[in-house]
């Protein structure tokens, strides 16, 4: 029983393995300029977490298959070094490991979280409710328009509740229910939620951000690749939640700006 | 060391039923209580995985007889969305707080510290009676919130503010849902505190002579480091839940802040802080994960020890060990929160004593696997889960390593990478604790001794069905599974069905061996065999000291005194291979703490 159950975990060790090793369902490509940060992060972590893993479980079932059949007369044994071998090689190598990792993923963090966005960063607001994202672009004059909770109106479509007739900022606002940005542009990404908690999350984009209700925050970065990407929610916000999502197209300047014209002339 | 016997609790053998069985003050009773408890959670709460997964695997395939559960919630036999959340919901509260709290500290903390230590019974026994019956008051409106008009809470075990606090306009359950929700997990916390009292008073106050605190085994320490942070986390946890409720219900905003619109209407609220909630519910809800494992830690090397004939390679390193997770515990909780939009500056204060608690946990696996070494391991169905916990926490605790870095946690945040990684650190790794302590003391506590075939049977099904479960969790989460959702709409996880499929059939195989364990168990405690001795498994400690079951004052005539370290095993010159820790044998060992 004892031989066979060693063999399970090497199995099973291997076989968990084989699926990363094997990239059989991989990260999705990378199209932000911050993101190889992270990616690099995460293949460090990796080499160090799986060499550890397949480590621990071999010894694990090594140990299993050798000692579990002691022959009458057979003496216990007393691991060389002791406790004292073992506080040490945990505080050498995973202390190190930890402070490493620790380190090194600073600055991937730091680079989303602790740079400012550049001053030509293109502001973008997105704001969410149950169970949708809606965008705004604050038009030529570069300033939203305030946001009024009183006339937030999804029957009449109006779902920034913007008073364009007495607001001057607001009258050249661009609300989309997708999402466009040039390619190689840096965006400004202003979070606003309308009801409960809600995350906007581009699995492509290494971005994954929680909206706070009443705290509005704010996140930066650059799209490498053009193309049609999908914008999730993963902050649980009710029944639709599953369901809640839109499109982020990363388009050439051309076509950004083409496209925004289109989108004023809908207002 | 102090002898503290002669301040024992003295109290008689009740005579009737109801005292005996029912509101009965007696800790052995109370454990059995809490262990039926936890084994009633743990069916409800396995139930609702299987409907859960195959909902997630076959989504329109109808389970026959769900609309008995809820017409509203299951059409035709098929869930709703929001059913899903609704069961999934269920399913967490009740697995963290009703079975992985209880049994493995509890339930068998309350059988066996007060053996343990030698004393007679707690020290408050009437509280200790309180305790299980106030647990079993909050499981009831938790079960009553599935038949209510809108059924339970949808909101994840976590309740996060302000879905959690803004009624129903928040979707389906969330107005009485939650306050059942918030009533049930307040009263669990009343229980919990009264129980941790006793425990830390048993072990400081109740040992007997010669029972010094490193005396006592590593099951004692588990539940004593267990029980102070159970003391600290759930007093948070409970106001936190008193002001969910009345948010609800007096017109507060504790959670809610102003302006925030449902339905075009804007809410009554003003002022409140979503944050907040997280903060007081992670303060609690981190050092709640070790107070799930440090128990089965205890557990798993008393297993270990008896099993393997040797001592660990350091007692005192592993109860240094454990007490320092639980010290850390504390100061790690902000990495569930790396995305929450707090101050980017806080996450990396959190992420560093999170990627230092590793060290901790390393030490304990490396004593354990150190341990193994030169052994003379006995195999059977209880030393083969804590062999079997061992390797899951192995796994579920390297993942941790990803998830403790803020950037990574970018990526893996609320994907089914958390869902494996937490599910096989504390989920499936303190199952095996349950079931490891549960063969090893079957004898101790009913007089029978568990059918080992089954045993084994039940064990290699669940070993490979859990990996077969929580490993492609992490590939999920990799590729960018978001959890928490009942169907896979975006187009980028449409190719990813065929694995929850395959996760679906893990599950409904995995779920089969613990109907064997349940099978096992209630055959076991009418028809098992009965236990040869008092001392089957050729223990140490004071548990296998006493007569089977144990008499009411645990130990009849004679308070026992100790004179021995706890796991005196293969010690040279010695008699036998082990020495009770009460022989009066004397050895000079090594080992023998001063």
């Amino acid at each position: 029983m004892a031989k066979i159950f060693a063999v399970i975990i090497v199995l099973i060790a291997i076989a968990s393995a084989i699926p990363i090793v094997m990239h059989m369902w991989p990260m999705p490509q990378d199209i932000s300029v911050h993101g190889h940060l992270i990616d690099d992060q995460y293949a460090d972590t990796m080499l160090e977490a799986g060499i550890s893993f397949l480590a621990s479980q071999f010894l694990l079932a090594f140990f299993i298959w050798k000692f579990s059949s002691p022959k009458a007369g057979d003496k216990v044994k007393s691991f060389p070094g002791g406790a004292k071998g073992m506080v040490a090689a945990a505080f050498l190598l995973v202390g190190t490991e930890a402070l490493a990792l620790g380190v090194f993923g600073t600055k991937a963090w730091a680079s989303v979280y602790f740079t400012p966005p550049s001053a030509n960063a293109i502001p973008v607001q997105v704001q969410a409710g149950q169970f949708a994202f809606y965008f705004r672009y604050p038009g030529p004059d570069g300033t939203f328009g305030p946001i009024h909770a009183d006339q937030i109106s999804e029957a009449n479509a109006n779902f920034y509740g913007l008073d364009t007739t007495n607001d001057q900022d607001s009258k050249d606002d661009i609300v989309a229910a997708e999402m466009a940005i040039p390619v190689n542009r840096e965006i400004h990404l202003l979070m606003h939620s309308k009801d409960v908690g809600h995350s906007f999350y581009v699995p492509e984009l290494r971005v994954q951000q929680d909206f706070v209700p009443g705290l509005d925050v704010s996140i930066h970065f650059t799209a490498t690749k053009i193309g049609k990407y999908e914008i999730v929610c993963t902050q649980l916000c009710g029944l639709g939640h599953y369901n809640m999502k839109a499109y982020l197209e990363v388009k050439s300047q051309e076509d950004y700006d083409s496209w925004i014209k289109q989108q004023a002339a809908l207002q | 060391m102090h002898d503290m016997s002669a301040h024992a609790v003295q109290h008689g053998a009740p005579t009737s039923f109801i005292r005996n069985h029912v509101f009965s003050t007696d800790h052995k009773v109370i454990g059995k209580q809490y262990y039926a408890l936890a084994l009633v959670a743990a069916l409800v709460g396995m139930l609702l995985s299987w409907l859960m997964r195959l909902h997630l695997g076959f989504a329109t395939f109808p389970i026959p007889g769900l609309h008995l559960l809820s017409s509203t919630g299951a059409p035709g036999d098929v869930m709703t969305p929001e059913y899903y959340l609704q069961l999934m919901t269920m399913h967490g509260t009740i697995m963290v707080f009703f079975v992985l709290t209880t049994a493995p500290f509890a339930a068998f903390g309350n059988f066996f510290l007060p053996i343990q230590t030698g004393a007679e019974d707690m020290p408050f026994p009437h509280f200790n009676m309180m305790s299980f019956w106030v647990t079993f008051a909050a499981f009831v409106p938790l079960i009553a919130s599935f038949f209510t008009g809108t059924g339970p809470t949808l909101g994840g075990w976590t309740q996060y503010a302000p879905l959690s606090a803004i009624g129903d306009v928040g979707g389906p359950g969330q107005g009485l849902g939650v306050i059942l929700w918030a009533t049930s997990i307040c009263l669990f916390c009343i229980g919990q505190l009264l129980g941790a009292l006793n425990f830390i008073t048993t072990t400081l106050d109740m040992r007997c002579k010669g029972m010094s605190l490193m005396r006592l085994p590593l099951t004692a320490w588990g539940w004593f480091i267990t029980s102070v942070m159970g003391l600290t986390a759930f007093a948070v946890l409970m106001p936190a839940c008193i002001l969910l409720i009345l948010d609800h219900v007096a017109g507060t905003s504790f959670f809610v802040p102003a302006n925030l619109v449902i339905n075009d209407h804007v809410l009554p609220h003003t002022g409140g802080s979503t944050l907040l909630w997280q903060h007081l519910f992670w303060f609690f809800g981190h050092p709640e994960v070790y107070i799930a494992i440090v128990p089965g830690m205890g557990i798993v090397s008393h297993v270990l020890i008896t099993n393997m004939r040797k001592p660990m390679l350091s007692h005192r390193v592993l109860i240094y060990s454990m007490a320092a997770l639980a010290a850390l515990s504390y100061m790690v909780y902000g990495h569930h929160m790396f995305v929450s939009g707090m101050n980017p500056v806080s996450s990396l204060v959190f992420s560093f004593p999170t990627l230092v608690i590793t060290i901790p946990s390393t030490i304990i696996v490396l004593i354990w696997l150190g341990s193994l070494y030169g052994a003379k391991l006995r195999i059977n169905s209880a030393s083969l889960f804590a062999l079997g916990f061992i390797s899951m926490f192995i796994s579920g605790g390297v993942s941790g390593f990803f998830l403790a870095q803020p950037s990574i946690d970018i990526m893996l945040h609320a994907t089914y990478f958390v869902v494996g990684h937490f599910h096989l650190v504390m989920g499936v790794a303190a199952m095996f604790g349950i079931f490891a302590g549960t063969y090893f003391w079957f004898p101790k506590m009913t007089g029978r001794m568990m059918n080992e075939t089954l045993g084994k049977v039940h064990f290699v099904m669940s070993f490979i069905g859990a990996y077969c479960i929580f490993m492609p969790f992490h590939y999920l989460g990799i590729a960018g599974n978001v959890r928490r959702y009942q169907a896979f709409t975006d187009d980028y996880l449409i190719p990813l069905i065929p694995v929850h499929k395959f996760i679906t059939i893990a599950a409904l195989f995995t779920g089969l061996a613990q109907l064997i364990f349940l099978y096992n168990l209630i055959h076991s405690r009418f028809k098992g065999e009965l236990a040869p001795n008092d001392n089957p498994w050729e223990g140490t400690s004071l548990e296998w000291s006493t007569a089977t079951p144990p008499p009411h004052n645990n130990f009849g005539d004679k308070m026992p005194v100790v004179y021995h370290d706890p796991y005196q095993y293969s010690v040279e010159g010695a008699s036998s291979d082990y020495i009770m820790q009460t022989s009066t044998e004397k050895v000079s060992s090594p080992d023998e703490e001063k």
